[in-house]
Formats: C-alpha cells, structure tokens, sequence
C-alpha cells in the first residue's frame, strides 16, 4: 500500500520525513505540504511530526556528501509538486551506492538541474532586487520568486550591504529578512496597515531612481537594438521589480 | 545635489562611454572586511540588459568626453561637432555609491577623453577611485582605462585602487592605427599594458612571501578591438588577440562590431550594417582558444582566413577534419570530447562522471543536454543502429543546416528572394 506523508512544509519536516522512510521501512511514498493536503483513495495517511534531531540525523547521515547535501537542499528550495520524491530516491541511491556524480541516474540528474533552477532564480534576485531608501533609512525591496530563494540570498547581501539597514521581503510567502546592521533576522509585516504610500520614500530616492533609467536609456546602442535578446535575459515576469523597466 | 545638471551629464557621458563593450565584474577578490560597502570578491553579476541585449553590471561612463586627439572612429573626437561635459570627482563618486546601495550596479568603470594631457587625465581617474576607496569604504569592482602615454607611476598607483585596468588597442593591426589614428602612436598603447602587467606579476611574487602585500588589480587587465573598421581578416584579429593573452596575460580581449558614428571616407559609410554575427563568432572562437583546448592555428590559418558565417567556428573544424570522428563518448579523452560540435564543457564535464557508472545511449546524452541535432554526426555511443556515421561532410552541413533556424539567416543567404 502506498503511504502519503503528510508534513509541514519546512526542510527540517521533509527530513524527518526521510528518517521515518527509514525507520519504518515505507516502500512507496508520496509528500503532501500540509496546506494541499487531499486525501488519495488507495493510500494510507501518514503525520509527520516534524522532529529536528531526527532532521538533524539525516542531515548528518549525507555530511559525507556535501556537494549532494547541498544539491538536495536547494532543490527543495523549488518547491515543486513531486519533487520530495525523486529527492527521497537520490538520496537514497547516494547513501546505498555513493555514486554522488551519477548524472546517468534519472533522479540524481533531475536533482542536479533543479538546483540549478533554483540557482538560477537565486542569482537572478542577486540582480533583480531593487532597494528603495525609506525615510527611516532603511533600504527595503520586495520579491516574488517562483522558488523559495530567500534564504539562500542571506549571506551575499549582508556581506554586501554590511552598513547598511535593508529588508528584503517576499510577497508571495509573506515573510521577509531584516538586517540591522549586525544580523540578519526572519521577519514578517502586516501591509494593509501601512499600505504602499509614496511617501515612505526620500525625495533623493525618486531622483536617483529617476537619474538610473536615464542612464539605462543612454547607454543602449540603438543601431543594435536586438529585443528578443534583451526579454531573453530580462524575463518579463521579472519587469515588476525593475525600476528601469517601469512606466513612466 | 543639482538633479538637472547632474542628468544631462550623465546622459552625454553615458552615451559617449557606451561603445566600450567590457561590462565584466567577476575575478576580484576584494571581500568586505571592515564593515564597509560593497563585496566583489563573488561571481560577477548583470544588474540589467539594455535593449540592444549587452549586460549592464558596472555604471560605464566618461570622466569628460573633451579631448584633444581626433580618431576616426570615435564619436568624442575633436573635431566632431557634439555636446560636450564633465563630471567633478565628487560627483562620480556620489553617483556611484547610491547606485550600488540600492543594488543597481557592481561598480564604476570609469573612461575618459584625454584632456590637457594623458597624466593629467589618468591623475583625475585615480582620484576618484581612490576616493571611492579610502573615503567612502567602498569594496565594490572599479574598472579603470589606461590613458595611452599615462606614466609608469601613475599606472602603479592606479592598480592599488582598481580591481582591472584596460587599455583599447581598437585597432588590430598597426597600419590600420596609422591611418585613423595618425596621432596615437602604437607604442602609446603598450607601455601601460607592459606597466600592469610587470606589476601584476610583482606584487604576485610578493604576496608569496608577505601576506599584508596590497592587492594590485586583482581582476587583472583587458583591451578590446574593432571589427570591421579598416578591412581585417578573422585570422589578423585572432592572431592579435592571441598575441595580447600570451605577451601581456590579458583576462579578456572584447571584440566591438564597428558602429558607424561619423562620416568618413576611410571607413564603412553611415547606416552600413553592425557586423554583429561576425562578431558572435570571434566570441566563440576566443572561447575555443581559452576554454576548449584549441590552438588559433587550428581553426584559422592561411587557407581560412576568415571563419565561416553559416556555422560555427568548432563545427566548421569538425567539418574539415573528419579524420578525428567518430568519436565514442564513453571511452574518449576529455581533450577529444571538447573537440565534439554540440557539446559544451558543462556536458564534457557531466559525461565524464557519469560514465563512470553506465554507459551512456543516446537517452543519457539527451537527458544531460547534449545538441545532438550536431553532436550525432561525430559521436559513437552505447545506442546500437546508428545512422549518422560516414556521410560526407558537405552532407552533413546541409542537414544540420535545415534542421535548425538561425536568426541571422538573412544575413549569410545570398541567394535572392523574390519576395
């Protein structure tokens, strides 16, 4: 019989999850995050409550595999439907085989090139983000990846801005990184109460905001315009966060 | 700050500084240690593109887009009749530091006409970047020209503050410089580069043995030539190139489309075609010579001059020696796997591991994101009933060529259309 296990979400959940496949011996599995959960007719329902020593035993039990380790996190990160299964399966094929490079495996392969989706998404936000300076001088940006990027974006923007207040903060999983000038912290803010008025903003913002798409305009070579090039590596769905690319 | 002002300067020193095509930030290692502003010691990033499709990474601008020499090929020339301006060195520095802070830009690179003289004018480059260093805290990538003619002092000091250092040569051969640059003397253009380069090496040496040893350009230097101004074969602007990488360690040789900015009888008239394939395939065959193990003289040489237009430079090599192929992917060095056409070193690389394990059909090299729509014409793998063995290599071309769509087809179809 197939087992569903139901977990919540976070990593931590989809490693205990792991350890339990093991503990248990549980052949066919599937993951359901707690929010989609829907009950399938031929399976049986399976709680995961999410326990951090056990997370932390998985954990430990790939530290020979660091590159893999890594892999498998990030690719979680993508938050695909389906996608714990074939990370259940490579890493279980790591831990019987140790064939970390296998890229002829269907599932290490897999769990390879969604690593590099999320990289790619997580390099991209290194790019895209665009600070606004807020009359309390902070430096405040919102996002809306399609993977769940935030935390792997901590360590290049607080090396980067290290004197510097900045937010960054993810609409669509409304949850956001402070840092106050010594660490980075999660945080989470209510923004029907201070809805989106301009006037949060400094006056030298609007200017310099202003003076970057002048700059953006003239340092386009017009008889080169090639567009198909340029949405190719600017995807329009990522236009909302560019202020160069704004109206008006 | 005089928002006016400071716009319209930024619009003419924008556009006058926008033909350098250099936009890299990466090979730094400048971390943020104290606290300060800025980290370059990462991967380079592209803030954004601009509608002609390059990479905008660094805020690329002139000083001052004055200057007294009158080459042909430039739009800031003397004797051409344009708006002219400058920055002040405050307000580089100003401009730069609120671009970075809100994550537009990796850093400056900072150009300028050459006024007065060339040390006056390197002097001014270094002040700002100098500025942006020891004032502002600032740890973010500083790209820096080399005035042509600046002294050797000045080019010591400029390496202690910018992260790379480039001097155009612009021109491949020394005749062509002659002749639209009549001023410029070639040797103008050498000694900074000799300059950098010794020092580089020196303060390499010295880091080996005291470890306090100040960095000195770290992302190393660049130049860059035009294509297509003065009638050049790909064979004299490769050899050049290759020249540049040997003799002075060059990171990067960019190769600039020549775009018509001026009337002039000694060059390609106004509204004449940006030679932008020509260009693609010079980048391709820089990166064979850099990345995939092939000698210039492989893929051009007195027979080919000039590199096919319809195909790739690998693709074209592959086409004439038919003698290496096939190859078999599961027991071929690495050395031959670059060689294949269709295959890029990301796949060379996976191939290599996964054989290891299986060995690898069709099915494998698909799934790893080999182009096999050019690959299976050279390759043996573990698929039985292979079919693409042993055709002749104009055969082979011509179904590559229909199975694929290039946007630059127009370009190399010299057959008529009727419509």
């Amino acid at each position: 019989m197939q087992s569903q296990l139901v977990y919540d979400g976070s990593f931590d959940g989809f490693l205990t999850a792991v350890f339990m496949v093991y503990e248990e011996r549980l052949h066919v599995v599937s993951f359901t995050p707690q929010t989609y959960f829907q009950t399938g007719f031929f399976s049986e329902r399976i709680e995961v409550i999410t326990d951090l020593k056990k997370a932390a035993r998985v954990w430990k039990g790939l530290e020979k595999f660091k590159g893999f380790r890594n892999e498998v996190y990030w690719s979680f990160l993508s938050e695909i439907e389906g996608n714990e299964c074939v990370l259940l399966q490579a890493i279980q094929y790591v831990l019987k085989t140790a064939h970390v490079s296998d890229y002829g495996h269907p599932q290490l392969l897999s769990t390879a090139q969604v690593r590099k989706m999320v990289g790619r998404e997580k390099h991209r936000m290194e790019a895209f983000i665009r600070f606004q300076l807020t009359k309390d001088v902070i430096y405040f940006a919102t996002i809306e990846p399609d993977f769940n990027v935030l935390p792997l974006l901590v360590k290049h923007f607080k090396n980067r801005y290290a004197d510097q207040q900045w937010i960054i903060y993810d609409v669509k999983r409304n949850y956001g990184l402070y840092y106050d000038l010594s660490s980075v912290t999660p945080m989470q803010m209510d923004f029907a109460k201070n809805s989106s008025e301009k006037s949060i903003f400094t006056q030298d913002e609007a200017d310099y905001s202003e003076l970057w798409k002048n700059y953006f305009k003239s340092t386009t070579i017009k008889s080169r315009i090639n567009l198909k090039l340029h949405i190719r590596h600017v995807p329009k769905r990522y236009w909302k966060y560019l202020n160069e690319k704004s109206p008006g | 700050m005089n928002f006016e002002r400071i716009k319209e300067k930024l619009t003419i020193l924008a556009d006058a500084a926008k033909y350098d095509v250099s936009c890299s930030s990466s090979g730094s290692n400048r971390k943020n240690i104290n606290k300060g502003l800025g980290d370059s010691s990462g991967m380079g990033i592209c803030h954004s593109y601009s509608e002609d499709g390059r990479c905008i990474s660094l805020l690329k601008i002139l000083l001052t887009n004055h200057c007294i020499f009158d080459c042909a090929y430039c739009v800031s020339r003397s004797s051409n009749d344009i708006k002219r301006a400058a920055f002040k060195i405050q307000e580089v520095v100003d401009l730069t530091i609120n671009f970075y802070r809100r994550n537009y830009i990796e850093g400056l690179f900072l150009s300028s006409g050459i006024f007065h003289t060339p040390d006056y004018t390197m002097e001014r480059l270094i002040a700002v970047a100098k500025k942006l260093r020891l004032e502002e805290n600032f740890n973010g990538y500083i790209h820096l020209k080399s005035i042509p003619g600046a002294s050797d002092e000045l080019m010591r000091e400029a390496g202690l503050y910018a992260d790379r250092l480039s001097i155009n040569i612009e021109i491949p051969t020394v005749s062509g410089l002659k002749l639209l640059a009549p001023e410029k003397d070639h040797k103008d253009f050498i000694k900074p580069m000799e300059k950098v380069k010794n020092e580089i090496i020196q303060y390499k040496e010295e880091k080996k043995l005291i470890k306090s040893t100040p960095k000195y350009a770290p992302a190393g230097q660049s130049t860059q030539m035009i294509v297509g101004a003065t009638g050049e074969s790909d064979k004299d602007i490769m050899y050049s190139a290759v020249h540049y990488y040997a003799k002075y360690q060059m990171k990067r040789v960019y190769y600039s489309g020549y775009v018509p900015v001026m009337q002039d009888e000694r060059l390609p008239a106004l509204g004449s075609e940006v030679p932008i394939l020509r260009e693609n395939r010079l980048y391709q065959t820089d990166w064979l010579l850099r990345f995939y193990g092939f000698d210039v003289r492989e893929l051009l040489n007195n027979e080919h001059p000039n590199l096919d237009v319809d195909i790739d430079p690998k693709l074209g090599w592959a086409l004439r020696n038919m003698h290496e192929f096939p190859i078999n992917v599961n027991t071929a060095e690495k050395r031959m796997l670059a060689r294949i056409p269709g295959l890029g070193m990301k796949s060379v690389h996976k191939i290599i591991n996964a054989r290891r394990y299986r060995k690898l059909s069709l099915d494998h090299l698909k799934a790893i994101g080999v182009a096999l729509n050019r690959a299976k014409y050279f390759i043996v793998c573990d698929t039985r009933d292979w079919r693409f063995n042993d055709l002749a290599p104009e055969r082979i071309k011509s179904m590559i060529l229909q199975g694929s769509q290039s946007k630059y087809q127009k370009m190399y179809n010299q057959q008529l259309r009727l419509f």
